[in-house]
């Protein structure tokens, strides 16, 4: 049992992490203690154009190597110490650096050079996690970072002093690990580039996911099924160029009867997107909140065995697992409802959060 | 010299019970039961019962048994009774010792070193009898990825899908050419095939005319002999399949003696009635990959890229590149059969000592071909040895697509592994062409029997699902994780992808 929340300002607002923390605490009965954290978007403005490297490290030796990694192949704009409370709850396992990077010009000059850089990044980061013992990227994209430790949320929070932060899309993860060890590394949101994931249930179909994943040049070493989940969104909208709904019918196809019914030519899409990404479609209870820059994205298991509520008002779109927590930071809800099995759940900026019926 | 040979088999019958209605003499085709008519004697030539059993089940008075052979030679742990008795009838025959069905030596099986996970607490099993249990799988090429024109709630397919096979049930029945079995035996499978929704192969000795009705549902066969190819035949089934090697006997031909090629079987095999039938060991127009890929190319010509292509290879030792190198070559799955597979009739020695086993092989080819980031260009089918609803599930978490089954079909259709095949004598009506036999396969009650068998594997494989908490077949392919080793050794684990138990 896990508990997820996400907000997303539809006009793009920031707002402080007080009301994501709010509903993080409300659902305190769904943690165990052993793993809580925040991701925020819009929180560098003054950094927006960098990406924003946030890196735990277990000792200065790691610390050490990895800067020197990162004056290989990155230039740092920025670097700081990422400002931190001392609770009693969390024992300071790690030094917690950001460091705001850019991808030096003499890689620029090809035309597909936005999809270039951030496969660089995505490399670099994979380097990272895999090669330099003790070091770990907990978050990779621009303007937006992941804030997250072994521990309730609450305490997470009050370490990172997330209340000070401003994002105008926030989501938050309490764990209650039953599958891998608690470690910070292991805690949520998981991230890559702008992706973030929160994640309740487990994924079934991991290992099939993961060799998927891996036949793609994605690296799977985070000990946890949550990661198949940013990685395969990456494949498939960044590097693939399907639609966040088309994702969807990837990752939790209609079952084949309902495809059958379907008329054409909906049938032949639906078919060709369930035969050739059989692999990429996700398994087992789940219920997930996926985030970029402008989107956030709520969905379920095909035959929903985790709760997901969605709800909008006039401002702002809420994700959560329980109810209480939107009510807990929202009087005006305009809408609140249970999205059906599979249906992902889509807000962006400036748009009208739906529900994609594709089952 | 005198011939110290014991018999593997005794039969015995109860005097008493035995009504002398004769029915075993008629019933055995290896002259076991001999009767004297004007004497009144029996006799019995317990050297030529091969224990299939036949006429224990026909008599009406159950006064048959049929048991093994207390007498052996003195025991011996090298000098077996099997290799001493190989060694004398070599002596005997000067002769390869013909033999058939699979391979007989004691080597470990790893399907029965692997255990599949379930479902505890923390990710619910499915109750497939409440929840939808999928096992649709298709066979053939997938597109890199897919593009489509998007609008609003419109949705409209850009890619262009290659043809594929569309299986409701993970399990086809395997390649076994009219010739070695009979027209009944065809018969069953191919309407069991349809019933179910999934698909028979030809075997090389191509396609009868009573086979039509079920074309759609039937796998075509082009073998070295090219036995029946022509455009029609290509044209009729609904996928082709180049034969390069069987599992049984890989690395050699086949052989069909005149005498068993009738006038049915010339007719549908296209060669002369009474001319032994002959498949030579390689194809005679391919002796390399390039080679491979002109026919490959030749055969979807000939079919309008209609028809996926499959390749069948004998899993050996370099089983991974060959099968590379066949997709690689523009085959649409590459049908892998282990050295358990069964046949009709294949000298001993191939059939005990050549290959590797079907896990190993659907292992390294399913890494081989994601390494090389091209898994989606083909499909992989595992034949050879599986033997139940848990073996195909192993097989394809560890990477299969599909799997063949053609021993297992054959025991649905009354075959108890007799193992005389090659003699055209089956006591069954299975692997024969002798009419009298034939009419002991009933094609309606065999097609019943045949597709019971795939619903009830179907069946068990939907609550393997449900136990691991998937609801897809797919999430189960190349699933590894959901397997553990028991009692495998490191490097065994390693080709295998999975961990040992416990860890
Ligand atoms: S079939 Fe049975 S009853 Fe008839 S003769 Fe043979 S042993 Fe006797
Ligand atoms: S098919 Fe007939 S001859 Fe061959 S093993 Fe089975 S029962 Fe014996």
């Amino acid at each position: 049992m896990c508990g997820l929340g996400g907000i997303l300002n539809r006009y793009g607002e920031r707002m402080s992490g007080r009301e994501i923390i709010r509903m993080s605490c409300m659902m305190r009965d769904r943690y165990d203690g052993r793993g809580g954290g925040f991701a925020g978007y819009g929180i560098y403005p003054r950094y927006a154009e960098y990406y924003a490297l946030h890196l735990f490290f277990r000792d200065e030796l790691a610390k050490e190597r990895t800067e020197e990694l990162l004056k290989d192949r990155v230039a740092i704009i920025k670097d700081e110490r990422i400002p931190m409370r001392r609770v009693k709850e969390i024992p300071q396992e790690n030094i917690v650096w950001r460091y705001f990077v850019e991808v030096p010009h003499r890689f620029s000059n090809r035309r597909e050079y936005l999809e270039k850089e951030e496969d660089y990044i995505t490399e670099l980061v994979f380097t990272i996690n895999d090669c330099i013992d003790g070091a770990f990227v907990a978050s990779s994209g621009k303007n937006m970072g992941v804030f997250k430790a072994t521990g309730m949320p609450d305490a997470v929070a009050e370490m990172y002093r997330v209340e000070k932060y401003r994002a105008y899309c926030w989501i938050t993860h309490g764990r209650f690990p039953t599958n891998t060890p608690g470690w910070w590394g292991g805690a949520h949101p998981f991230n890559l580039l702008d992706w973030s994931v929160v994640h309740n249930g487990e994924i079934s179909s991991y290992g099939t996911n993961k060799r998927y994943l891996e036949a793609h040049g994605y690296k799977c070493r985070l000990l946890t099924d949550t990661e198949v989940v940013a990685y395969l969104f990456d494949l498939l909208v960044r590097k693939q160029g399907l639609s966040l709904r088309s994702a969807a019918i990837a990752l939790t196809p209609p079952f084949w009867k309902q495809i059958e019914r379907m008329p054409e030519p909906k049938r032949s899409a639906f078919t060709a997107l369930r035969m050739t990404y059989s692999q990429a479609m996700l398994n087992g209870p789940f219920a997930v909140i996926i985030t970029n820059r402008d989107t956030m994205v709520g969905l379920n298991d095909r035959i929903k065995l985790r709760p997901l509520i969605a709800a909008s008002s006039d401002d702002c779109v809420y994700l959560a697992s329980e109810e209480a927590a939107i009510r807990e930071v929202e009087e005006n809800i305009n809408r609140l409802w249970a999205p059906r099995a599979g249906n992902p759940v889509i807000a962006r900026l400036d748009e009208e959060v739906r529900e994609e019926v594709i089952h | 010299m005198v011939r110290n040979f014991p018999p593997e088999f005794v039969v015995r019958v109860d005097r008493e019970a035995c009504i002398n209605c004769l029915r075993c003499v008629r019933e055995c085709p290896f002259g076991v039961h001999e009767y004297d008519r004007e004497k009144k004697t029996w006799k019995r030539h317990h050297e030529k019962c091969v224990a299939c059993l036949r006429c224990a089940y026909m008599c009406p008075t159950q006064a048959i048994s049929i048991e093994r052979s207390p007498m052996e030679y003195a025991p011996h742990p090298v000098w077996t009774n099997r290799v001493r008795k190989d060694i004398k009838t070599q002596a005997e025959t000067g002769a390869v010792i013909l033999t058939a069905m699979g391979n007989e030596l004691p080597y470990p099986s790893y399907f029965d070193r692997l255990v599949l996970d379930a479902c505890q607490v923390t990710n619910p099993s499915i109750d497939p009898l409440r929840e939808p249990m999928e096992l649709r799988t298709y066979i053939g090429r997938k597109p890199e990825k897919v593009e489509l024109e998007e609008e609003d709630s419109s949705i409209r397919l850009r890619t262009k899908i290659a043809p594929n096979l569309k299986l409701e049930t993970p399990i086809m029945f395997a390649h076994m050419s009219y010739g070695s079995i009979s027209i009944e035996a065809h018969l069953s499978m191919a309407r069991a095939a349809k019933e179910v929704g999934t698909y028979m192969g030809t075997g090389e000795g191509g396609m009868h005319v009573e086979l039509y009705p079920y074309a759609d549902h039937i796998i075509t066969q082009v073998a070295s002999g090219r036995f029946a190819v022509h455009e029609e035949y290509l044209k009729r089934g609904a996928a082709i399949e180049i034969k390069i090697g069987q599992g049984a006997k890989p690395g050699i031909g086949g052989h069909l003696p005149g005498k068993k090629v009738t006038e049915e079987i010339s007719q549908t095999r296209m060669i002369p009635e009474g001319s032994d039938a002959i498949s030579p060991a390689p194809h005679h127009d391919i002796y390399s990959i390039e080679d491979l890929s002109r026919l490959i190319y030749a055969l979807k010509e000939a079919t309008r890229y209609k028809k996926p292509v499959f390749v069948k290879i004998a899993a050996v030792h370099n089983v991974a590149p060959i099968a590379v190198g066949i997709i690689r070559a523009g085959a649409d799955a590459v049908v892998l059969d282990g050295f358990r597979a069964g046949t009709g009739a294949a000298p001993q020695v191939h059939r005990d000592h050549h290959g590797i086993p079907i896990e190993a092989a659907i292992a390294s080819v399913d890494r081989r071909l994601r390494e090389e980031g091209i898994r989606h260009w083909g499909s992989i089918i595992a034949s050879g040895g599986i033997r139940s609803s848990a073996d195909v599930a192993k097989a394809i978490a560890l990477g299969a697509d599909a799997v063949y089954i053609g021993t297992a079909a054959l025991i649905a259709l009354g075959c108890t592994v007799c193992k005389k095949c090659y003699t055209g004598r089956c006591a069954w009506g299975i692997a024969t062409q002798d009419p009298e036999l034939r009419k002991r396969l009933d094609p309606e009650e065999g097609a019943r029997r045949a597709a019971n068998l795939l619903r009830a594997w179907s069946h068990e494989l939907k609550e393997i699902l449900g136990a691991l908490g998937l609801n897809s077949i797919e999430s189960l392919r190349s699933n590894r994780d959901r397997l553990r080793g028991v009692g495998l050794t490191e490097p065994e684990l390693r080709v295998l992808g999975v961990k040992p138990a416990g860890e």
